[in-house]
This record gives structure tokens, C-alpha cells and sequence, in this order.
């Protein structure tokens, strides 16, 4: 089945920035305007992007949910601390030390090649390893743009990537209980770096990256559950051999380093087949549960890339 | 260190009061679940929440008897409504999941509990809580005698099941399910102890009156 049907969401059934703009100065002036500005979501600015042809049709997840609930655990392990906990958190400068098997290592300063790449809007299906999914109008650039400036050698197979280690402005690498090592590590195989749909993302809804979704850039790779999409990255690193990755190194049972969508190979402890779309419903009745598509549904895109893999060996 | 004792006429009160308070965290998410103040994924909020309490209150079952042993504070009066309501949480939760969560597709249903451990042992909890509950009355007590407290020494592989079904559910040990995993351990482990302890405090007492 093709993603890429002709996209029926209108761009003009979607709220234009303006329009949310507006909304936003109107609220200033009030009281609830105020306590909305002091919150981390207010922190985000315009940012423009030119919409791309990579959009599905699904309905958008609001953003009001896209920004409140998600993991990102050097914020707390709940799916409200990242939008609680990320306020004194600052993606401001921001710089990527790009290096290993490449011709061409440098420390990538973010607002430079922001300037340099151009950016686009790409509307994605996002599916949690918990079973949850959204679909989010990320704004950002292909991976594969950043690769070509570094020039990978011929011996480069897979990516690595880092999570910036912050104790001070990310209250869960702090405490003494922590569930996971920091930095955060993920990783992909360089072709699926280098395919189109991998993007590096820095922004959302209209606006950079808000400091609880990875400001001020992370991974996107929409066929992958959500937890390959390493946020707030400082460091890149092209290698020969599979990078050690987080997840997998916390439960090797129960998460691979390819963690591809896939409805047939389930979890050990609970079922892929299907996802509850976070959004849709009014409170507590009238949501919905729809089936997990292989590849979250990008499949003509992205299967070639695991032919002749035995995906349920290599999860 | 007895605390000073309700007057009799007080007891029932009191006992419907726990009831109504003990009852009061669901009901007040459900009225945040309908208007939407459960957050992204109310479904799963509600019903994780529903699970948390009923768990809750199993441990505060199985905490009557150590406070009676160790700080001689009798609360035996209210371990009943303790049980019932855990009962209660759990049929909540349960019905969350058939319906809510699942929208009674019976056959993913099945396949999910046949499949995950974590779910065969919630249904194993429902199993067992079940004939507890109907066994909470005067009239079972009297009908069963001693074989009364044999069916619910129960209650201790019961909250085991819980305990695990919790914990197998969730992605990663953190703070919070490292807290239920220690209390339970101590009030499970306390009853391993116990009749050691018991035989050893009787013993000292008829030394004492000898």
C-alpha cells in the first residue's frame, strides 16, 4: 500500500501558523496568556520550512498532546516530566561534533547550517514501542544532507549518535535512581542514515523544537519505534562495527538496534499488532485503537532495505 | 502503645467512611477522565490508575496484621473493606481494559492474555480475588471456620500476582515500581518470619508469668 497517497489533509485545512500566532498574542494579553507564555512551550519561535511531499494523510495529533506527553527520560521517566521538567534546559548555542570514519570531521555549529540546509516540513506517523502513536509536522532536513558534508569513507557501515549530558538543566540524569545510562545512544546502519525518509528534526508544528521533544535537534526515522529517535544530539560518529544503542543495552531481550514497526514480532511482554493514536477520542470515550502497520506503514519506502533479513532475529 | 480505641457505636461510621474515601481516587478519575484531565491517553492513564489503587490497598490489607504484632494497633476492623475495595479497583481495571482499552475485540483479547505473561498473571490476581471476595461476609466466616483463613492465606500469592503483573508491564525498573517491589517484599517476607517471632513472644511470656 502506498504512504504517499496525494495528500488529502488540505494545506489549508491545517491552522496556519499565523493563525496560531495570533491566537498566542491575543492570550498574552490575559492572564492564562501570561501563564502560558512562562511555560517551556512559549520558548519555541517561528521557524519556516517549505512543506514537503513526504506527508501522510492520517489526522494530526494536536500539539498541545505532542508536546505534553512523550519519553524523554533525562527529564524524568513520566510522560508528563519532559514538558514539566525541561524548562531550565538550554538549546541555545548549539554545536554537533561530526566525526570518526569520515574525510571531512567538524564541530557543526546548529544555527549556521540551519541557514545553510534548506528546511522542510514532513507530516510522519510516529509509533512508541509502548504501543502509542502519533502523527507530527516535524520540520527539518535529511540526515543524508549533514552525511554528504562529512564525507564517510568507504569503510563507514553504521552512525552513531549521542545525547548532550547536561546533570544540572536535566533533572533525570540526577538522583539517585536512574533507570538508564546517560549519554543516551543510538545508531543506524548507514543506508538507512542515508534514506530519504531519516530526517534530523528541528522543529515542530510551525516552531523550533520545543526542549521537551529534543530541542534543538533530534532524529526522526518514522519506521522505527519512537525510542531510535535520539534527542538532543551533541555527537555523531560514523564506525565500521554496530554502535552500542541504549535501549538494547538496558534489555537486549526486549529491544534491538534495528527496532523496525513490525506488527508480527512482538514485544516479549505485550503485544505490536496494534496502537492507541493519542489525540483522537473526547477524555475517555470514543478513542481508538487501530492496527500496527509493517514498517509504521512506510514500507514501499523502506523494506527493500532488510531484504533477505530475518526480521524477527533482527528486531 | 495502644491508641486510644473508637467508641464502639463509632465502628460501622468509620467503616463506611473508608469505604466512600477509599473509593474516592477512582471516581474522582473518572470525572478528570470525561473532562479531559487525564492527559493524552486517558484510557491507559485511567486504567494504570485503577491498577496503582487496587494494589494500594491490597498492601494496606496485608499491613494489618504486622502493625498489630509489632505497635499492638488493632485495625482488624476495617482489613474487610481494605479487601473489598482492591475487589472493587481490580473489577474497575479489568472492565477499563475489556472495554476502553480493548473495545471487547474478544479475540485480541484472548491472544493477548494467552500470550503475555504480565496479563495471565492480572487474570490469575481476578481468579483468585474472586472467591475472597465473596467468602468477606460473617455468614462465610462462621460457614468455614478454620478453613476461612486457610482460603485466605490466598491473599499473599494474590499480591505477588499483582506485584509482577505491575511490574512486567512497564518498559524499565524505575523509582516508583522499585517502592511497591519493596513493600511488598517486606509484607510477604514478614510472613515468613512471623510464626518464628510469634513462638519466640509466647515463649517469653510464660517465662514471665512463671
Amino acid at each position: 500500500m502506498s504512504l504517499y497517497r496525494p495528500p488529502r489533509t488540505q494545506s489549508s485545512e491545517i491552522t496556519p501558523r499565523e493563525v496560531y500566532l495570533s491566537r498566542r498574542s491575543f492570550m498574552a494579553g490575559t492572564a492564562a496568556g501570561l501563564a502560558f507564555a512562562a511555560s517551556g512551550t512559549a520558548l519555541a519561535a517561528p521557524l519556516a520550512a517549505t512543506p514537503s511531499a513526504y506527508k501522510v494523510a492520517d489526522k494530526l495529533t494536536p500539539k498541545q498532546d505532542v508536546t505534553t506527553y512523550n519519553n524523554f527520560y533525562e527529564f524524568g521517566v513520566n510522560k508528563s516530566d519532559p514538558a514539566a521538567n525541561s524548562g531550565d534546559f538550554k538549546p541555545t548555542p548549539w554545536a554537533i561534533e561530526v566525526g570518526g570514519l569520515v574525510a571531512k570531521p567538524q564541530v557543526i555549529d546548529l544555527e549556521k547550517i540551519m541557514t545553510e540546509i534548506p528546511m522542510e516540513e514532513r507530516v510522519y506517523r510516529m509509533r512508541c514501542v509502548e504501543t502509542w502513536s502519533m502523527v507530527i509536522p516535524w520540520i527539518g532536513f535529511p540526515l543524508s544532507a549533514l552525511l554528504d558534508r562529512v564525507e564517510p569513507l568507504g569503510s563507514a557501515k553504521y552512525v552513531a549518535f549521542e545525547t548532550v549530558v547536561r546533570p544540572a538543566e536535566m533533572p533525570g540524569q540526577s538522583g539517585f535512581f536512574q533507570p538508564l545510562n546517560w549519554p543516551y545512544v543510538e545508531g543506524l546502519r548507514l543506508d538507512e542514515a542515508r534514506h530519504p525518509l531519516t530526517i534530523l528534526a528541528t522543529g515542530l508544528y510551525g516552531e523550533t523544537l520545543p526542549n521537551q521533544n529534543g530541542a534543538p535537534i533530534r532524529l526522526v526515522v518514522p519506521w522505527k519505534y519512537g525510542f531510535k529517535g535520539v534527542k538532543s544530539i551533541v555527537k555523531i560518529t560514523l564506525t565500521e562495527k554496530e554502535p552500542p544503542t541504549t535501549w538494547k543495552n538496558s534489555g537486549p531481550s526486549e529491544y534491538g538496534f534495528y527496532a523496525n514497526v513490525n506488527p508480527a514480532v512482538d514485544h516479549p511482554r505485550w503485544s505490536q499488532a496494534t496502537e492507541r493514536r493519542i489525540g483522537e477520542g473526547d477524555g475517555l470515550f470514543g478513542g481508538r485503537r487501530v492496527d500496527t502497520l509493517p514498517f509504521n506503514g512506510y514500507a514501499d519506502e523502506v523494506a527493500g532495505l532488510y531484504a533477505g533479513m530475518d526480521l524477527k532475529k533482527f528486531y | 502503645m495502644a491508641l486510644p480505641a473508637l467508641p464502639a457505636r463509632l465502628k460501622p461510621a468509620s467503616v463506611w467512611a473508608l469505604y466512600a474515601l477509599g473509593l474516592m481516587p477512582g471516581l474522582y478519575a473518572f470525572y478528570l477522565g470525561i473532562y479531559g484531565g487525564l492527559g493524552a491517553d486517558p484510557v491507559r492513564e485511567f486504567e494504570h490508575l485503577l491498577g496503582t489503587w487496587a494494589l494500594r490497598f491490597l498492601c494496606a490489607g496485608l499491613v494489618i496484621t504486622p502493625i498489630r504484632d509489632l505497635l499492638s494497633v488493632n485495625l482488624i476492623a476495617y482489613r474487610r473493606a481494605l479487601g473489598l475495595i482492591a475487589f472493587y479497583y481490580v473489577l474497575a481495571h479489568f472492565t477499563v481494559y475489556l472495554t476502553l482499552d480493548r473495545g471487547l475485540i474478544l479475540t485480541s483479547i484472548l491472544g493477548d492474555i494467552l500470550k503475555r505473561p504480565y496479563i495471565m498473571l492480572g487474570m490469575v490476581g481476578l481468579l483468585i480475588l474472586i472467591p475472597l471476595a465473596l467468602t468477606s461476609n460473617r455468614w462465610s466466616i462462621r460457614r468455614l471456620g478454620s478453613r476461612w483463613n486457610s482460603l485466605h492465606k490466598l491473599a499473599y500469592p494474590l499480591l505477588l500476582a499483582a506485584l509482577l503483573h505491575y511490574v512486567l508491564s512497564l518498559k524499565s525498573i524505575t523509582l516508583e515500581p522499585a517502592i511497591y517491589i519493596a513493600v511488598v517484599t517486606v509484607l510477604l517476607g514478614y510472613r515468613l518470619v512471623r510464626p518464628k517471632l510469634m513462638e519466640r513472644r509466647r515463649a517469653r511470656r510464660v517465662t514471665a508469668t512463671r
